[in-house]
Order: structure tokens, then C-alpha cells, then sequence
């Protein structure tokens, strides 16, 4: 599929991601250099008052970003916005979305956000794909 | 911008795209060289803000947006500073929370923009008056 077929109204596939494991979020410390503890230890989440480990806001905004990967030789994402809505925690499975909202020009201006197994948002924003002319 | 690093991150947020992490796709793609993840930026060093001491612990991201001018390269130089541009108080339920907006830029070695970024970080009523009293 080409994103310039593409119609308002319009979804990208969605994909589901696996449940969220404490190796993931070691991996994210380690790639991204956020070693905040209440992401990978027990203790330091209880004692921020969380009842266990939360994913960082950021690896769930980067997972999201991927569903615009495979169309890069088509244009690149302008414009990435995110509100962190919800706690991502431990085996939570999280369903990453987006809808295309507008075409404006060579710009296509899409609603994403990830979700969590209770349908909840997680995190919600907006995307701006610039297609090259 | 290390082939290395940029292999890692994709890696993290499960995105083993070959246009990050494939030399041949990168070589062969209208870049002529592999690219980042839109939020690798995250991997960058800001440097330090003078008086500006945020404790690791006890902030809430609550937004985040990135502006691109076009995908950062692997193997370019990008040079990396970010800015107060703002800090307001709300009171809550929780009572009186900070909120503080960040911007960061990164730059090509000729000074041209190639992204920038802002955050804006909660900080909570008890991490606010441990700071104040400092």
C-alpha cells in the first residue's frame, strides 16, 4: 500500500504489540540513556506511589512511530505530537493506531494513538507526513 | 549519528526497519544512507542548563512533539542544545503542580536546523517544594 492512496477517514493497518515485559523497558533504558528506576525496579516504582514498573512515555511514542516506517522513500513525518495519557505497565498489550484526518496539499495530517488491552489511550497525538513532490 | 546507537534504539522500540539498521537499503534508498527513528533524538546529549537541576525522579512527561526538516542521517554530526522556554503552576487536586516546557534543537555542522522538539515535564507538588527548598 502507498500512503498517497490513501482517503480521510482512512487507517493505517494497526499492529499489536506483544505484552510489555521488564526486558523491553531494560532495553529502552539502555538504547534512549532514561534510567529513571520506576521504569525496570520493583522498589522505586512503590515507592513512587506506582504499583509496579511503567513503561517510559517515550518508548511507547516510539513504538507508535513505526507504523509510518515502511513509507519512508514516499515522504518522512514533519510533525510528531504526543500526549501521554495513561500508565503503560508490566504484560499490558498495547495496540498502536492511526487515521488519516486530512490531506492538505503534499501533507497528510493523521490522528494516532496507542491503546491499551481496555481499549484505554494510552497516548494520543497527531502526525504530519510530508509526501516528497 | 552512530550506526551502532541507531541499530539499538530501532532495536527498543521494535522497529528493525532496514531503511534504520540494513546498509545496502540505506545505500540504495533516495537518502543514500540509513536513517533514525523520528524519536531518536532522545539519545542525544543537551548539555547542561546553568541553575537548572531537575532530580531524575518524580517527573511526569506529559507532552512531547518533534519537527523535523527532514530524517536525521546516520553518520552525520548533529549538534545538540536545548532551552527553558517555559514554567507555569496549575493547583489541582494534588495540589499545586509545575509545569515546565523544554525546547530542544539539533543543528548540521553549517548551523541549519534540522529538528527541534519540545517537552513539557509535570512536576508534582512534593517534588516541587523539595526543589524550592534547596
Amino acid at each position: 500500500m502507498k500512503l498517497a492512496e490513501l482517503q480521510a477517514g482512512e487507517s493505517l493497518e494497526s499492529t499489536q504489540l506483544d505484552p510489555v515485559t521488564r526486558l523491553d523497558l531494560i532495553k529502552y533504558a539502555g538504547a534512549s540513556g532514561d534510567y529513571n528506576p520506576i521504569h525496570t525496579i520493583d522498589e522505586e516504582a512503590k515507592k513512587a506511589g506506582l504499583p509496579g514498573i511503567i513503561a517510559h512515555g517515550m518508548w511507547t511514542m516510539g513504538n507508535l512511530s513505526k507504523l509510518f516506517t515502511s513509507f519512508y522513500e514516499e515522504g518522512y513525518m514533519e510533525d510528531y505530537l504526543i500526549r501521554f495519557k495513561g500508565m503503560v505497565f508490566l504484560n499490558d498489550s498495547i495496540t498502536l493506531k492511526a487515521v488519516l484526518h486530512e490531506k492538505e496539499g503534499n501533507k497528510l495530517h493523521f490522528k494516532v494513538a496507542a491503546v491499551n488491552q481496555d481499549d484505554r489511550e494510552v497516548i494520543k497525538g497527531t502526525v504530519v507526513f510530508v509526501q516528497y513532490e | 549519528m552512530e550506526r551502532g546507537a541507531v541499530k539499538k534504539f530501532a532495536e527498543a522500540i521494535g522497529d528493525l526497519h532496514p531503511i534504520y539498521v540494513d546498509e545496502e537499503t540505506g545505500k540504495n534508498s533516495r537518502f543514500g544512507t540509513n536513517i533514525a527513528p523520528p524519536t531518536f533524538p532522545r539519545v542525544f546529549d543537551y548539555g547542561v542548563i546553568e541553575g537548572l537541576h531537575l532530580p531524575n525522579k518524580g517527573l511526569i512527561h506529559g507532552e512531547q512533539s518533534f519537527h523535523y526538516k527532514r530524517p536525521l542521517l546516520v553518520g552525520e554530526d548533529i549538534f545538540c542544545y536545548s532551552e527553558v522556554t517555559g514554567y507555569s503552576e496549575k493547583s489541582g487536586t494534588q495540589g499545586k503542580m509545575g509545569f515546565l516546557l523544554l525546547q530542544s534543537f539539533g543543528e548540521d555542522p553549517s548551523g541549519q536546523i534540522i529538528f527541534t522538539s519540545k517537552s513539557t515535564v509535570i512536576i508534582s507538588e512534593a517534588v516541587r517544594r523539595e526543589l524550592i527548598s534547596q
